[in-house]
């Protein structure tokens, strides 16, 4: 039975607190604190990380399609799953699409997944949904959102959980959006909103389901319910007959923020890893309507519980020290990041060399065994031409071999810290900056990993790259 | 291989002050150089048979020969453009003498110059020359404090230990500039200061990193048999060497950070043709790649004048000040000249020209009896050395 093989999740390291937030516009705090993307992620870069997250152990050739979900794809006329799918050194015979427009679109993606699935269209079909929105200056949106993202592996076999059954529902209504030209999102009063938007349409969908199964709120271990905020959630909950205390999975909005197209399976990550074989999960999605599931979790949970990087990533993270920081990491404020005139972006250039630059490629000798990145044609210590394999790099494991803070580059937080990484494992040598990290931890010798980012602009189009980071906790 | 050795003459050269010129363009220092060169050697200007130019960042006229013709008239001779980084002017005097050396000319023209204080930026810039997608907006101290933290780290010196040496070299260059009419920064620093200076890439502060200026120098070759025509005290090439390593160091798997190869082997072939055999004894000058103070330190080990991760010893023991057992940029080096990159070699050719011909311009200056002297520039990111050695004797 079609259902979920495994489930990954990404947290940004950075934190805005929401004391922080108001105290910058003399406002009111609505408690907690929201994750913040750095400056060099996007949702495309944080969907690569929750996906990677999700395909660890998995085999990547064979993953026959990718899905990508968000309401600020960072491109509104190209198709971002296959960049995404390209950083993940994924085959080419793949199936993509990406979700977008609707914070509904994980949800979407995830049904769309499981439908390939059981149609026999793709074997298995990785999800990934991240959201970055920007809430306007000094609004409560601004506090409530946070920048995440989630991923989940659809397929046949050993799954963590099967999908029992599913219902969907259209409703418009002009409650939350965003115009072509707008930077941030829009809303109707609130109070109409959530009545007769959120409330009235996920009751008419979850009950839509339970009727349909013979199911009641006694049957679900869990109730997994997107929202935009713990209120609304909890006097939903409380209408379709959920206790609150045991069966309702948080929706995150104090540690995390209200995540936009990711919510929904962020927090369907989070109740997985709290979660028991045997147990049935309602999973429920709202933005311009509701998609519905119920969920079964297996044995096979036992085996993936607490290896996802969501705990972690809840625990491992630094504070914005102010207001304006966020500003700038958001482009708010301050100039995009640009390169010197000394190198010309190129389409053709990165085209060219897309085995090394985004699928994190390396070239190994045949005749001599030199791991060097990027891929030489001629090797670096014999000069044998053109007798190498390419080996994937990105997703092993380095050390910092030497680095420096560098105050005169420009970038938007200085210093920019500026690394040589060697990899554990053959030895390459990368040269490329840390990211996600304070200058003092900085350290010869410290364990890093390769993080996917955006680093420039230039040309009109998002060049991304790889970047390290620390390792942190033993990950 | 023969080698250069003794093929070759130095009879004239010019170099104009170093600094930021903004009353000057680049054909206005072209032209300064050239004709101190020209007066120097006792030439006309016509009498010249071809020229090489270095320059790495180029003129408003293009990357080209006419950049060197236009501003000096030159008469429809051979002109070449050679740009090799940072080794770009000792580049163009390289290939001048391998143009006499061959028998083609008898008497040339090479010349390096830069125009930096003209780009609006205060250093040369970030986000140069790597990729146009990985470019991690690269600057010159970034990449130079690579190996600043890795010196530290390798042979367990603390940041305050290391930045202690480090510092040292920078007054001792600051004050050999202090007592040069041509050089950009002409003061005496002292030790707190530089300790204190502002960090430009840790561990790299203000007054590890040389200068940016403007500049040019030139030279006048001939064949060593017909230089005493010229003048009494030619200067001969004794030996010319260039190495370029296969990978910039950044992504070279096993590079160390504590040195350069390209130094190591460049100084090797350069000594082996001046039939140096301890450089630091027989050589009574040198004037090295000093673009940050840690890239000096390195120096001292890769040439052979310090023993592996010893060179310390040597700073603290004084052994490269004026008065010490070999100096090292007794001009002040690019520290307190600057680094207009095309200029830099010639500069520093410059002063080993004057100081063999005991005729460095203030008497404080000038080392006793000086023989044998050393150029060298260090290009890139980095990954080309370039090495000269002049002499004041033939054999």
């Amino acid at each position: 039975m079609a259902g979920i093989l495994s489930y990954g999740a990404y947290l940004p390291y950075y934190r805005l607190s929401r004391e922080t937030i108001a105290k910058a516009w003399g406002g009111r705090p609505i408690g907690g604190e929201r994750c913040v993307a750095n400056h060099d992620e996007d949702s495309l870069t944080m969907a690569v990380e929750a996906a990677t997250d999700c395909i660890r152990n998995v085999d990547r050739q064979g993953i026959g399609g990718f899905l990508f979900a968000s309401t600020t794809s960072p491109y509104k006329e190209k198709l971002c799953s296959p960049v995404a799918a390209t950083a993940l050194d994924l085959g080419a015979k793949l199936i993509t699409a990406d979700y977008a427009n609707s914070l509904r679109a994980g949800a979407s993606a995830f049904r769309a997944a499981l439908d390939a699935v059981k149609s026999g269209s793709a074997r298995s079909i990785l999800v990934a949904a991240a959201d970055c929105r920007l809430g306007a200056p000094q609004s409560e949106m601004e506090q409530r959102f946070g920048d995440a993202a989630a991923a989940l592996l659809i397929g046949d076999g050993r799954v963590v959980a099967t999908v029992e059954a599913s219902y969907s529902l259209a409703h418009e209504m002009a409650d939350v959006w965003r115009k072509e030209q707008d930077k941030f999102v829009r809303t109707w009063e609130d109070r109409w909103v959530a009545t007769y938007g959120y409330t009235e349409n996920m009751q008419k969908a979850i009950f839509g389901l339970m009727k349909e199964q013979g199911l009641s709120a006694k049957d679900f271990a869990k109730a997994v319910l997107s929202a935009p905020d713990a209120r609304s959630q909890q006097g939903l909950a409380r209408n379709l007959g959920f206790d609150i205390k045991t069966q309702l999975q948080d929706p995150l909005i104090n540690v995390v923020g209200e995540a936009g197209a990711a919510q929904a399976l962020l927090m369907l990550v989070a109740a997985l890893e709290e979660a028991k074989p045997g147990d049935r999960i309602l999973l429920a999605s709202y933005g311009d309507g509701c998609d519905v599931f119920s969920l079964k979790v297996t044995e096979e949970i036992t085996r993936h519980k607490g290896k996802c990087r969501f705990k972690s990533g809840l625990s491992f993270k630094r504070p914005l020290p102010t207001y304006e920081k966020y500003l700038v990491f958001r482009g708010l404020v301050g100039e995009p990041l640009e390169i010197g005139p000394y190198v010309l972006p190129s389409a053709p250039a990165m085209w060219r060399t897309e085995d090394w630059v985004l699928r994190g490629h390396a070239s190994k000798c045949r005749r001599c065994g030199l791991v060097t990145f990027p891929i030489q044609r001629v090797c670096y210590r014999c000069q044998s031409k053109d007798e190498f394999d390419q080996v994937r790099l990105s997703d092993k494991k380095g050390k910092v071999f030497t680095y420096s803070l560098d105050s005169l580059a420009g970038v938007v937080d200085p210093p920019l810290i500026q690394t040589i990484v060697e990899m554990d494992d053959g030895g390459a040598r990368i040269y490329t900056g840390m990211t996600d990290c304070d200058t003092q931890e900085m350290k010869v010798g410290l364990p890093v990993e390769l993080t996917l980012r955006r680093m420039h602009e230039a040309g009109g189009f998002y060049n991304y790259f790889w970047k390290c980071r620390p390792i942190r906790g033993g990950q | 291989m023969e080698g250069i050795r003794d093929k070759v003459a130095i009879i004239g050269m010019g170099c104009t002050q170093f600094g930021e010129l903004w009353d000057k363009g680049p054909d206005d220092m072209i032209i300064d150089a050239a004709y101190e060169a020209y007066a120097d050697a006792g030439i006309e200007p016509k009498d010249l048979q071809a020229a090489w130019v270095g320059v790495c960042t180029g003129h408003p006229l293009g990357m080209s020969g006419s950049c060197l013709s236009e501003p000096l008239k030159l008469q429809r001779i051979p002109v070449t453009r050679v740009e090799n980084f940072c080794a770009s002017g000792l580049e163009a005097l390289r290939n001048a003498v391998y143009g006499i050396a061959s028998g083609a000319y008898d008497l040339v023209l090479a010349q390096g110059f830069e125009k930096l204080k003209d780009s609006g930026v205060a250093g040369l810039g970030a986000g140069r020359g790597v990729h146009p997608v990985r470019e991690m907006r690269r600057t010159a101290p970034g990449t130079f404090a690579f190996i600043a933290t890795r010196y530290f780290h390798a042979y367990g010196l603390t940041p305050e230990e290391g930045k202690k040496i480090l510092a040292k070299i920078a007054v001792k260059n600051h004050h050999n500039g202090s007592l040069n009419p041509r050089a950009h920064l002409r003061r005496e620093v002292t030790l707190e200061q530089v300790l204190n200076s502002p960090i430009i890439a840790w561990p790299l502060s203000l007054f590890d990193c040389c200068g940016n200026s403007d500049g040019s120098a030139a030279a006048i070759l001939t064949r060593a048999d017909l230089a005493k025509k010229f003048r009494p005290d030619p200067i001969y090439v004794k030996g010319l060497a260039l190495a370029v390593n296969p990978i910039i160091p950044h992504f070279e798997p096993g590079f160390d950070w504590t040195g350069f190869e390209i130094n190591r082997i460049a100084s090797r072939s350069a000594y082996e043709q001046a039939g140096i055999k301890n450089p630091r004894k027989e050589l009574d000058l040198a004037e090295v790649h000093d673009c940050f103070t840690i890239t000096e330190l390195v120096i001292y080990e890769d040439f052979g004048f310090s023993p592996r991760g010893r060179a310390r010893e040597d700073v603290e023991a004084g052994t490269f000040t004026l008065k010490g057992e070999l100096p090292v940029n007794s001009d002040g080096g690019l520290k307190a000249f600057g680094h207009p990159i095309g200029a830099s070699g010639l500069r520093m050719t410059y002063e080993v020209y004057k100081q063999l011909q005991g005729k460095a311009e203030q008497p404080v200056r000038q080392l006793k009896d000086p023989k044998l002297g050393l150029a060298h520039t260090l290009g890139g990111r980095p990954e080309i050395s370039c090495v000269a050695v002049y002499g004041r004797d033939l054999g």
